[in-house]
């Protein structure tokens, strides 16, 4: 999969582009370019048979609505968990068999790729995206809100994100991928060692996609801080919320420095600066530091969320007001906040020397504390509950298991002496796995589950959940408690061909776990289907399926574009149960004309230029790049002549949905 | 016109029922300004991070020129210069703007711009100078973070000056909106925060760059 | 030009707790501003003080103070613009500032000293 073409094929229009780019020897790659292109053209097919363009422009290409862009944002996570899973599965198969001179399948060259593709997808495109959506969907409608604060800056996000999912994977059949592990360090991934495209993929990929989760994170502590309901008080916000506002703090104060990390980077490659490379005064370990800077913060902006899903399902499905709301709040700001004290756990073999390494070892402890004060104010909550099993609450059930084990882990690690023993083995892999999988992966499986008949308008089938649940749940367990045990016998990470025979059961346990999940994903998805197609026996009409506590569960499932027709006032936490508990009661008339948002092209150009722009960059095609650059700047200025930006809904019109929504209640609500 | 309001729930005996819908006059606040504050916070902390590999590369001359050889102060000075007073020349376009006084704005706007330019055209004259020496950004790790942590301040201030005239434009067809007022005070924060990120640049490079 | 405090003409809030701009604010700003560059350039260009650990010292502090100088009277900050968020999110970046500051140079030190021994490598830094 050679790339880089000789210098003096240099070409001011096609930079370093050529036929050569095409992966035309390597069959396995072949064979997943025609199913994707036989794939989308049937795609292209079907909204073309049921002339869905023209709806798939204005209701969801072009929209601001917050619910929309939340949607998207899951569906391209969901996506993008089926590249990410089969390169799991690919390089699980190929540790199962390499063994004792057996090569296996995939040659160093395409296993590295894997990992590191595995690895940037994981995070960046499967479990950003996921909890971005989900913060997207529900933060205006749980503080009251009609939209974010900036709606068009928050197509523009989106856009971005998925912008910078394209140019990963194109890797795949144009050029290669970075070969590097998912960090990138030099001086592997800078010029010398690294000169084909793949690491320009890398770093082009993530910079249009960070550019659009810096911007998400301000658009949304915006909306936090600006516009909650009257009577919503920072205290009486849903603690999902809570979480959201912390979880965007650390989006906002942690991807600038990814952004001039992976720019330093790009200046060693495309200029020749000296900021990580072996001569002229550069220092690689710099970048090792800088990047965990990020790097630490990165893993909680993706479990926070996740612990702000768990808090609603476990209050709702036990019936309780949710344990110690106040010590919630503090344990997530003292997360936030420590998160920037303990960077240098991920690397404390690099040589820092005992002070610094103590230093860090201990505050990597105290940051644990927090976190185990969340789990016991979990299990208070549900302790005396009426707790209802449905798969939400079995997914937070297997959190709660799974995570802690997880942390332990963590916590041993965060003792040096044991680092040194087993950083970079498999036992770290097992760790970091358990800990995202029990905790961020089976969070959003939970919160999918929960709010997804709030989006579309019936439940999911609880038996296809149950299936998925348990197979990830026991497909998690037999895929990485073996690699606990490999690590602690001193097995590296990233190796794709192993001498010793002893050790090939572990693998091979491992990857029977791994077939596990994959029939726990297959299951999901198969859940989405059946649900479908029973969603008239699914259905739900009140809009509160689960008897809910927060503000999203007084709307219709789906809300309305405007989501309230009155801004509620709140009064308490759990402001919807308190409402229900005080027999408030819904408006049926008066209702007034609606401010809203238009929908609107310039995101998605601009997003799309600016791709270009990336791609552009990693071919050397700098004529092409130089223009696309212009391009991004025009088309920003000129969106900003426009001027006409929102429009009214009229009052007639909120009159026959809310109406519409008064029938279906009073039908839901009369006696069979 | 409709005088029907919402529905009160019934409360409590004593006191006035509780109130759980707006009259749907409620308007969220406009949110731009702290946007726009974030997102300098996080300018903030890009520029802290080429600070960091400034102070950590500062001396990495890698045999070649430091700070002694190449830093004309007293051409730093003049930009220092430049750049303040194009601090306080925005200050006043914003005063004219609480006043509405159109021409004042646009006047005082113009004023700032060809000061962010010929803050600009010393820099480029500077940075051409020591490439020119062999000083460029590839002799050493000293050289790369020097350019890159005042070539982002000067890539800062051209997007700024490149705004001011689209902002120049936009006044003057459209007025001294709101809107244009927001964004007034959007380009002044940013302009500020400049000169800012420039009193580091010229204490922590400059003249800490010349001493032994 | 005397002071003058307009009042808001802008009914609409469209901040948090107003902006108030006088010419006065800014011509005071920018003389602070003259006084507090003109003194560094000074010390270290005329090498008044007698040692160069002790000059950066002083630069800094006078860096630090023009910057609140700065936010002052030319970015209007205060407690009570935008609720008192902007200071809050002013005060959270300067300490990460500080720490990402400090903590690369204390780390990378640490890693220069050790990764480059000419010491006895059982005395650690």
């Amino acid at each position: 999969m050679s790339s880089a073409a000789p210098p003096d094929q240099h070409h001011l229009v096609l930079g370093r582009l050529g036929w050569d780019a095409l992966p035309l020897h390597e069959p396995i790659l072949i064979g997943t370019f025609a199913a994707t292109i036989l794939g989308g053209l049937a795609l292209m097919a079907l909204v073309t048979r049921y002339r869905l363009w023209g709806t798939l422009w204005r209701d969801w290409i072009t929209s601001i609505d917050h619910k929309k862009i939340g949607i998207m944002y899951i569906v391209l996570g969901l996506v993008m968990l089926l590249r990410g899973f089969a390169d799991a599965i690919m390089m699980r198969a190929q540790q199962a068999i390499a063994f004792g001179g057996e090569p296996g399948f995939l040659p160093p060259h395409h296993y590295d790729q894997i990992f590191t593709a595995h690895g940037v997808i994981m995070i960046f495109f499967v479990a950003m995206p996921l909890v971005t959506g989900f913060m997207n969907y529900l933060v205006p409608l749980q503080i009251g809100a009609r939209d974010v604060a900036f709606p068009f800056l928050n197509n523009f996000s989106f856009w971005m994100t998925a912008g910078g999912a394209v140019l990963v994977m194109a890797s795949l059949f144009v050029g290669e991928f970075a070969r590097t592990g998912w960090l990138a360090y030099p001086p592997l991934s800078g010029i010398l060692q690294s000169p084909g495209v793949g690491v320009d993929y890398y770093l082009w990929s993530l910079q249009v996609a960070g550019v659009g989760t810096t911007l998400s994170g301000i658009n949304l502590i915006a909306t936090i801080v600006k516009m909650r309901a009257p009577g919503m008080t920072m205290m009486r916000m849903p603690v999902f919320t809570w979480t959201s506002l912390c979880t965007n703090v650390l989006i906002v104060a942690a991807f600038p420095v990814l952004t001039a990390v992976l720019a330093m980077l790009s200046l060693d490659r495309y200029v020749g600066t000296n900021f990580f490379t072996n001569d002229l005064g550069g220092n690689a370990m710099l970048y090792v530091n800088l990047i965990w800077i990020w790097g630490h913060p990165e893993v909680y902006i993706l479990i926070l969320p996740c612990f702000g899903i768990f808090s609603e399902v476990v209050s709702t499905f036990s019936r309780k007001r949710l344990f110690g709301y106040a010590s919630m709040v503090y344990a997530t700001v003292v997360i936030t906040i420590l998160s920037y004290l303990v960077w240098l756990h991920h690397f404390f073999t690099m040589g820092s020397g005992a002070s610094v390494n103590s230093f860090f070892g201990i505050t990597t402890m105290i940051i644990s504390i927090p976190t185990g004060a969340k789990i016991f104010n979990w299990l208070f909550t549900m302790y005396r509950g009426r707790i209802q099993f449905e798969v939400p609450m079995l997914w937070t059930v297997g959190f709660m298991v799974t995570f802690v084990i997880g942390g332990m882990t963590g916590v041993l690690l965060a003792v040096p002496p044991a680092d040194f023993v087993l950083h970079n083995s498999l036992f770290l892999i097992a760790h970091f796995h358990n800990v995202i999988i029990g905790g961020v992966l089976f969070g959003l499986f939970a919160g999918i589950v929960f709010w997804f008949p709030k989006a579309f308008g019936y439940k999911l089938d609880p038996f296809w959940g149950k299936v998925s649940f348990w197979c990830w749940q026991i497909g998690f367990f037999f895929a990485f408690m073996p690699l606990y045990v490999l690590g602690l016998m001193g097995v590296t990470r990233r190796m794709s061909q192993f001498d010793d025979p002893s050790l090939q059961i572990w693998f091979q346990i491992a990857a029977f776990g791994a077939l596990l999940i994959a029939a726990g994903i297959a299951a999901f998805f198969i859940q989405l289907v059946v649900s479908y197609l029973r969603r008239e026996q699914l259905r739900d009409v009140t809009g509160d399926p689960w008897d809910g506590r927060t503000l999203e569960w007084s709307t219709s499932s789906p809300p309305p574009d405007y989501n309230f027709a009155f801004t509620p006032v709140v009064h308490d936490n759990d402001a919807w149960h308190d409402m229900k508990r005080r027999g408030a009661v819904r408006p049926t008339a008066g209702f007034k004309p609606i401010h809203m948002p238009k929908n609107t092209a310039a995101g998605v150009i601009i997003a799309a230029l600016s791709t270009a722009f990336g791609f552009a960059l990693i071919w050397h095609m700098w004529l092409a790049a130089g223009l696309a650059f212009a391009a991004i700047v025009i088309a920003t200025i000129v969106h900003t002549f426009n001027y006409r930006r929102d429009y009214y809904i009229p009052a007639d019109e909120v009159t026959r949905s809310e109406d519409r929504r008064t029938a279906a209640l009073a039908a839901a609500a009369a006696p069979a | 016109m409709s005088t029907s309001q919402p529905a009160y729930a019934t409360g409590g005996a004593a006191g006035p029922a509780p109130v759980f819908y707006d009259n749907g006059d409620h308007h969220p606040q406009q949110g731009t300004l702290l946007g726009f504050w974030l997102y300098l916070m996080s300018d903030c902390l890009i520029f802290a991070v080429l600070f960091a590999a400034y102070a950590v590369f500062g001396r990495s001359y890698a045999a070649g020129p430091s700070g002694v050889d190449l830093f004309d102060l007293q051409l730093v000075a003049i930009n220092t210069a430049l750049l303040l007073l194009s601090s306080i020349t925005y200050g006043f376009a914003m005063i004219g703007a609480q006043h509405g006084r159109k021409p004042h704005v646009l006047g005082w706007l113009a004023v700032t711009g060809l000061l962010g330019l010929g803050f600009l055209g010393i820099e480029l004259y500077e940075f051409a100078h020591l490439i020119h020496e062999g000083a460029g950004p590839q002799r050493s790790a000293f050289l790369s973070s020097f350019f890159t942590l005042v070539g982002t301040h000067g890539l800062h201030v051209t997007f700024g000056t490149l705004w001011l005239v689209t902002l120049m434009v936009q006044v003057s067809k459209h007025g001294l909106i709101p809107e244009n007022k927001r964004r007034l005070m959007c380009l002044s924060m940013f302009w500020h925060f400049l000169d800012v990120v420039w009193i580091g640049v010229f204490t922590f490079v400059y003249l800490m760059g010349v001493l032994p | 030009m005397s002071s003058t405090h307009d009042s808001h003409a802008d009914a609409h809030h469209d901040d948090g707790g107003g902006y108030h701009f006088s010419t006065r604010g800014y011509v005071v700003g920018f003389l602070l501003a003259v006084v507090l560059t003109a003194i560094p350039f000074w010390l270290v260009m005329a090498k008044v003080l007698p040692t160069p650990g002790l000059t950066a010292a002083v630069i800094l502090g006078f860096a630090a103070v023009q910057i609140v100088v700065h936010m002052i009277y030319f970015l209007h900050m205060n407690s009570k613009i935008e609720s008192g968020w902007s200071m809050l999110a002013l005060i959270f970046t300067g300490a990460l500032v500080l720490i990402m500051l400090a903590g690369s140079i204390w780390v990378m030190f640490h890693l220069n000293a050790n990764m480059m021994p000419v010491h006895d490598m059982r005395i650690r830094p």
